[in-house]
């Protein structure tokens, strides 16, 4: 293991948690991230390589995939992000790079996305001060890219109507777990 | 505004960041004898219709997919959206 | 004395009895009342002065409507202006002024304006005010800003906060009268997703103001019923003190709830008010009529209102206007007003129809084919003057009259994307047109059903319809029995031949006469006499005058009222104050803050910040002793140039570039070629607009054959992979590439000096070779560092010294700036900022922003020959253009003061040593400048005409803004190394 300690998108040791009237706002920063694109031509070729990887096909347009050791989520047209334990998975990318070959091109993310999870009955009031996606619409693995804070962000069903989570881009993670702590004080 | 993403179903017009005709999809071919020319045209020249306009948009906070617009400029009705990618493809774009 | 008018009955809680203040006075009221009721309530109807004029002024309305009754609610920085009164609760401690009023409302010493009322009228200002020219900026126009206004504005910091969200919904229904009621408990019962909004604090509409009956119970008691049946259900959303304020495309909604406006003080972190956008499938807009005016010689007093109006107040809120009320309408419904008020035991001494053929009144005396030609009374209405049919005229002692025109269905929403409405004629007003906003119906009385039973229907069958057209299943509720009255209606606008002024508009104070005058002086158009007359332009956006004035000049024009025109309405429906425009974006929190991986660290060491964007960078690093930013700034550079120095790059943008295209998509986004640059390599590129002015540069770096890493400026990251993305979907979409931003996932720092090999050599692994034959200049590689850290490392350098830049994932981002500040002990090694980063680049004479401004080509930068001619790249062809290959052109150069202690300033503007300063004999501009320490000088660079050949010369640069005036001499613009041997050694 190599010498240089990791800190979290909020700038700790360890991620935050918040508890708001019912609501836990957690730091994920054990999550490593990549993100894979398919190659010209190879979407089904990258599907074959998904299926044989981690048993599960790549999510169609707004939809994820939640898995046992490795989840993702559509991104864009042939793209998706891939998360898995960071203790496990450091170098995700290469990982996956390894399984996907010549399909697609893969990119390292883990430190691209600060990530909040939200979990409570109300989460629907919070999430309707912050975006504009219809949560109350969407089923175990939606996702959606949205503004929150003015920033893009993947909305990601995780429990539908009580649990969700947020990868916001990493730099603004103070302004993002502002957003979120002050919505959920004003909404609950 | 609303546009009705082809992957995606309606999604706000806030995710989206404009560029303008989508005619800029029809670049000119570098080496033909007038190409300064037609760079020019490409470049400068618009149609500017009261009423359907075929535009380029970007969903920036989305799914990064350019799209082209067929939108009333009079009324906002839009009528067609289609990935611009499919488009210029359409058009014999390649490579 | 107190609450002398309340009466029996009604929706006020009077267990709970409030204390509230209004112009330094102190009332009671009680729970359920708004200002104006609790007022009315105590015998109190002036409530304000008018714009213009500063005429004393009473309620005319129950509603939002409300042009009169104006007043500045609570205090310090809490005060907020302009507050209907009408629309405002009461709550325990409310304290409320009249505005517009000085030294008091009842004597008000502008009130001296109303006698000088014939110079005061329409196009005043502008005919008056003309010269001397300079007099209407600093003598007129502040005066009369002065003596005539609303309210005033505290000028703090509003201390309450305001909140904004997003919903959705299959149906939104904008009012809960009958008509909405029906129309939710229909959609409601059929499992859409509903959402029912109205402005009121207790939905029902006119179901609480009437006594008309819906089946066997009472219209409030039947709305009752309804809402708890809406409120047991999960798919509906019942939104009270919810103003639908606009209609936008394509069923998006603006609506602001007033969440705890009704409250003393706003709960801590809660919202005041939320600004909503709300999404819906489908709208119905059930708002129902406003009741119009008649206008009659000073019908502006205290004590005359709208028939309605007495109604709600009466009826809802237990509050008589006066001890005797006389009725002036032109039609049934304001009989209804007579009756009720008799029914409550109030006085009605007449009731004045203009129609000769009226329909007699039970308890009190109908004067059928009369006019009100006239009142009196100084603070309130005392009498009126009545002219009787057969032409005598009688005075009728009341506090109070009750008018009614007639109705206007309350079309605005349907106005909001152009739709213009249409005349009915039967109703004499304008109902919807058929240019309705995508996805809106409209029903009940906005769409002309004026009486109950048409309502309901109306609400449920319409609710049916536009569910079924989204695939819903629904079938209308069974609507009770309810009043069905026809329209009896006489047209009739004002009263002629009065001697006083007739009102038009209450709140901009125009008249009849004002209204005359217009026409007269060929204002004909409904767009121009309102521009003129100011008619229908105050707050209230003309609700209760609009119409009155387009009939008032149909009949001057001789021509009808469609023919004449009609004014359109925009959002918002009801003014919104600033702050809930603003939300939670305010202060700091106007933007986000994006923060560089070694923000926390940066923060130890007492880094002074700045913002780039949204970006926090260290600008530079104080040490002890330092007072002043440039001994800081000159001693990061001198450090870092002597030995080394580290700075966060994280903030310029990168963008992965894979696939089997990667090389030659870049040779087409990129001026210079990159389709032979070898894998392991970096290369510098240039990126041109099609147009051929350069917009970003940066480097590619070759990681693999089919992997490059591309940086841009900081500036320009989303745009750059903006048009990336444009270049690879939309003109080359079959070319192998994919793109992703990687800006955020590594963190990315610069490593500059003559030791900088040194320091790193400490903290890459043992196997990485970094020696200058191993990684030479412009190699780069992905590597491991600190024990198996995956790392890349680039050797390029924007200081011009040995440099290098490494990136890690980002959340080892603050380890490693320790790591590298630890391992450059030895070398007194220095974190530098944003300035030291900016010294050393035009010290070297890289461009930056300032110099590829937006004018700039890549001849202009000294770059022409990067841009190949042998490929299609964007830019290439039209950077071809003879006005852009002059070869005396603009040359970036750099300027050196004649006088070492001048200082040089960027913007400054070159001429020649001697002869004219002007436009015409420009030889160029400075873009950027610094001290530099180095060479003990200011230095800058900039564009210069033919500058490649005028090195040596003498100009002047001249900055008349700042008014200085020195002698350059032009030089290379490589100050430091021009032949580059440092950052090859």
């Amino acid at each position: 293991m190599h010498k240089l300690k990791p800190i979290s998108a909020l700038g700790a040791a360890q991620p935050q948690i918040d508890q708001i009237a019912g609501l836990t706002i957690a730091e994920r920063s054990d999550l490593a991230l990549a993100s894979i694109a398919a190659r010209q031509g190879q979407g089904e070729a990258c599907m074959a390589a998904a299926q044989s990887w981690m048993q599960a096909d790549l999510p169609s347009p707004g939809q994820g995939h939640l898995g046992q050791t490795y989840s993702c989520f559509w991104m864009g047209p042939e793209q998706w992000m891939v998360s898995a334990d960071q203790a496990d998975h450091e170098d995700l990318a290469s990982e996956i790079k390894q399984s996907f070959g010549a399909t697609a091109s893969v990119s390292e993310q883990s430190g691209g996305w600060c990530r909040f999870d939200l979990k409570g009955a109300q989460l629907g009031a919070v999430l309707e001060r912050l975006c504009n996606v219809d949560f109350a619409a969407m089923e175990t693995g939606d996702v959606s890219r949205s503004r929150l804070e003015h920033l893009g962000c993947f909305i990601w069903c995780l429990q539908p109507g009580s649990e969700v989570a947020i990868l916001g881009p990493r730099s603004s993670a103070g302004s993002l777990h502002h957003a979120l702590v002050a919505a959920a004080r004003s909404a609950l | 505004m609303m546009i009705d993403h082809p992957l995606l179903g309606l999604r706000d017009a806030q995710e989206f960041t404009y560029l303008g005709d989508a005619s800029l999809i029809d670049r000119p071919d570098w080496q033909a004898k007038d190409a300064q020319d037609q760079f020019h045209d490409y470049l400068y020249l618009r149609d500017n219709p009261a009423g359907e306009h075929r535009e380029l948009w970007f969903h920036e906070t989305g799914d990064r997919s350019w799209l082209v617009v067929t939108r009333n400029t009079l009324t906002h009705e839009i009528s067609k959206v289609e990935l611009a990618r499919d488009v210029a493809r359409a058009r014999g774009r390649s490579t | 004395m107190s609450q002398v008018n309340r009466l029996s009955g009604g929706q006020v809680n009077r267990n709970t009895e409030l204390n509230f203040r209004f112009d330094g006075r102190s009332f009671k009221g009680f729970e359920g009342d708004t200002l104006a009721s609790a007022l009315l309530a105590n015998g109190e109807r002036l409530m304000g002065r008018s714009f213009k004029y500063h005429r004393p002024r009473g309620v005319l309305t129950a509603g939002s409507e409300e042009p009169n009754a104006l007043v500045e609610l609570r205090q310090g920085n809490r005060q907020e202006p302009n507050t209907r009164a009408t629309v405002a609760e009461l709550f325990e401690g409310l304290e409320a002024k009249a505005q517009n009023a000085w030294p008091s409302l009842r004597f008000d010493a502008m009130a001296v304006n109303d006698r000088f009322s014939n110079f005061l009228t329409a196009g005043f200002y502008y005919k008056t005010f003309m010269w001397p020219k300079p007099f209407w900026e600093k003598v007129y126009e502040p005066i009369i800003r002065k003596a005539a206004g609303l309210g005033s504005i505290s000028f703090e910091e509003d201390p309450d906060l305001y909140d904004k969200g997003f919903l959705h919904c299959d149906l939104l229904i904008i009012g809960a009268g009958p008509t909405g009621l029906a129309a939710a408990l229909t959609a409601g019962r059929a499992g859409a997703r509903v959402i029912l909004a109205d402005e009121d604090f207790r939905m029902g509409g006119r179901l609480n103001a009437e006594t008309l009956a819906l089946g066997d119970v009472s219209g409030a008691d039947w709305a009752t019923e309804t809402l708890a049946e809406l409120a047991s259900l999960d798919n509906v959303r019942l939104m009270t003190r919810t103003t639908i304020i606009g209609a936008f495309d394509h069923g998006t909604y603006g609506a602001v709830e007033r969440v705890q406006d009704h409250l003393p003080q706003a709960v801590a972190e809660k919202p005041r008010q939320i600004l909503w956008r709300i999404y819906s499938r489908r709208a119905m807009l059930c708002a129902g009529a406003m009741e119009r005016p008649i206008a009659f010689a000073d019908n502006d007093r205290p004590g005359v209102m709208l028939a309605s109006a007495v109604r709600s107040y009466v009826n809802r809120w237990a509050a008589a206007p006066a001890q005797q009320v006389a009725i002036f309408t032109n039609n049934d419904d304001g009989h209804r007003t007579a009756a009720d008020l008799i029914a409550k035991g109030v006085n009605v001494p007449a009731v004045i129809d203009v129609r000769a053929d009226a329909p007699a009144v039970a308890g009190t005396e109908l004067l059928a084919g009369a006019e009100v030609i006239g009142t009196q009374g100084r603070l309130g209405l005392t009498s009126i003057t009545v002219r009787l049919a057969n032409g005598q005229t009688r005075k009728i002692m009341c506090g109070a009259l009750a008018v009614s025109g007639g109705w206007n269905p309350n079309v605005h929403l349907t106005c909001h994307q152009r739709g213009r409405p249409q005349w009915d004629a039967e109703l004499a007003a304008f109902v919807p047109g058929p240019d309705l906003p995508i996805g809106m119906t409209v029903a009940g009385a906005a769409n002309g059903q004026l009486s109950t039973a048409q309502a309901l229907s109306g609400g449920a069958t319409a609710a049916v319809v536009a569910l079924n057209d989204l695939g819903v299943a629904a079938s209308p509720i069974a609507v009770p029995q309810a009043e069905d009255a026809p329209i009896a209606l006489k047209p009739f606008w004002h009263v002629r031949g009065g001697k006083s002024r007739a009102w038009v508009d209450l709140q901009n104070d125009v008249t009849v006469k004002d209204v005359k005058l217009a026409h007269q002086e060929n204002f004909v158009s409904v767009e121009h006499l309102k521009r003129y007359t100011t008619l229908g332009m105050a707050t209230d956006q003309g609700k209760t005058s609009n119409m009155l004035g387009l009939a008032v000049m149909a009949e001057l024009t001789g021509k009808s009222i469609p023919e004449t025109g009609t004014t359109i309405f925009r959002p918002p429906y009801t003014p919104v104050p600033m702050s809930t425009m603003a939300g939670r974006a305010t202060g700091k929190h106007f933007h986000p803050t994006r923060k560089t991986p070694s923000h926390v660290w940066a923060e130890e060491q007492g880094a002074v910040f700045t913002e780039v964007g949204d970006w926090l960078r260290a600008q530079w690093f104080p040490r002890k002793g330092e007072t002043h930013w440039r001994q800081s700034v000159d001693r990061e550079v001198l450090q870092t140039r002597k030995s080394v120095g580290v700075c966060d790059v994280t903030t310029l943008g990168k963008i992965d570039v894979q696939g089997r295209d990667a090389a030659s998509f870049l040779n087409k986004i990129y001026a210079n070629g990159f389709a032979k640059l070898p894998v392991g390599k970096v290369r510098y590129g240039l990126m041109l607009r099609e147009d051929g002015i350069a917009y970003d540069d940066g480097t590619a770096a070759r990681l693999a054959e089919d992997h490059f890493v591309v940086t841009t400026t900081t500036a320009n990251a989303v745009l750059a992979y903006r048009n990336m993305e444009f270049a690879r979907q939309c003109l080359w979409p079959d070319l192998d590439v994919q793109l992703i931003s990687t800006t955020e996932a590594w963190a990315q720092y610069a490593v500059a000096g003559p030791n900088a090999r040194k320091l790193l050599e400490k903290i890459v692994d043992a196997d990485v070779d970094i020696s200058n034959e191993g990684f030479p200049f412009m190699a780069c590689g992905e590597i491991t560092i600190c024990g198996g850290c995956r790392a890349r490392l680039f050797r390029i350098s924007f200081s011009g010294e040995l440099a290098y830049e490494i990136a890690v994932p980002t959340r080892y981002g603050d380890a490693l700036v320790r790591a590298l500040m630890a391992a450059g002990e030895e070398f007194d090694v220095t974190p530098y900022g944003t300035e030291a980063l900016g010294v050393m680049r035009i010290e070297k004479g890289h461009a930056a922003g300032n110099e590829l401004n937006g004018t700039t080509t890549a001849q202009n930068l000294g770059l022409g020959r990067m841009v190949s001619k042998k490929k299609d790249c964007i830019g290439n062809t039209l950077s071809e253009r003879e006005g852009m290959n002059d070869e005396t052109g603009l040359r970036l150069v750099g300027f050196k003061p004649v006088t070492d202690t001048d200082p040089v300033l960027a913007g400054a503007h070159l001429m020649n040593a001697s002869g004219a300063v002007n436009a015409r004999t420009d030889q160029g501009y400075v873009t950027s400048a610094c001290y530099s320490p180095i060479l003990g000088s200011a230095i800058g660079i900039g564009f210069l005409k033919d500058g490649a050949n005028r090195m040596g010369e003498r100009l002047r640069a001249v900055s008349p803004l700042e008014g200085s005036e020195i002698q350059v001499e032009v030089v290379s613009a490589h100050f430091v190394d021009p032949e580059g041997e440092r950052l090859r050694a």
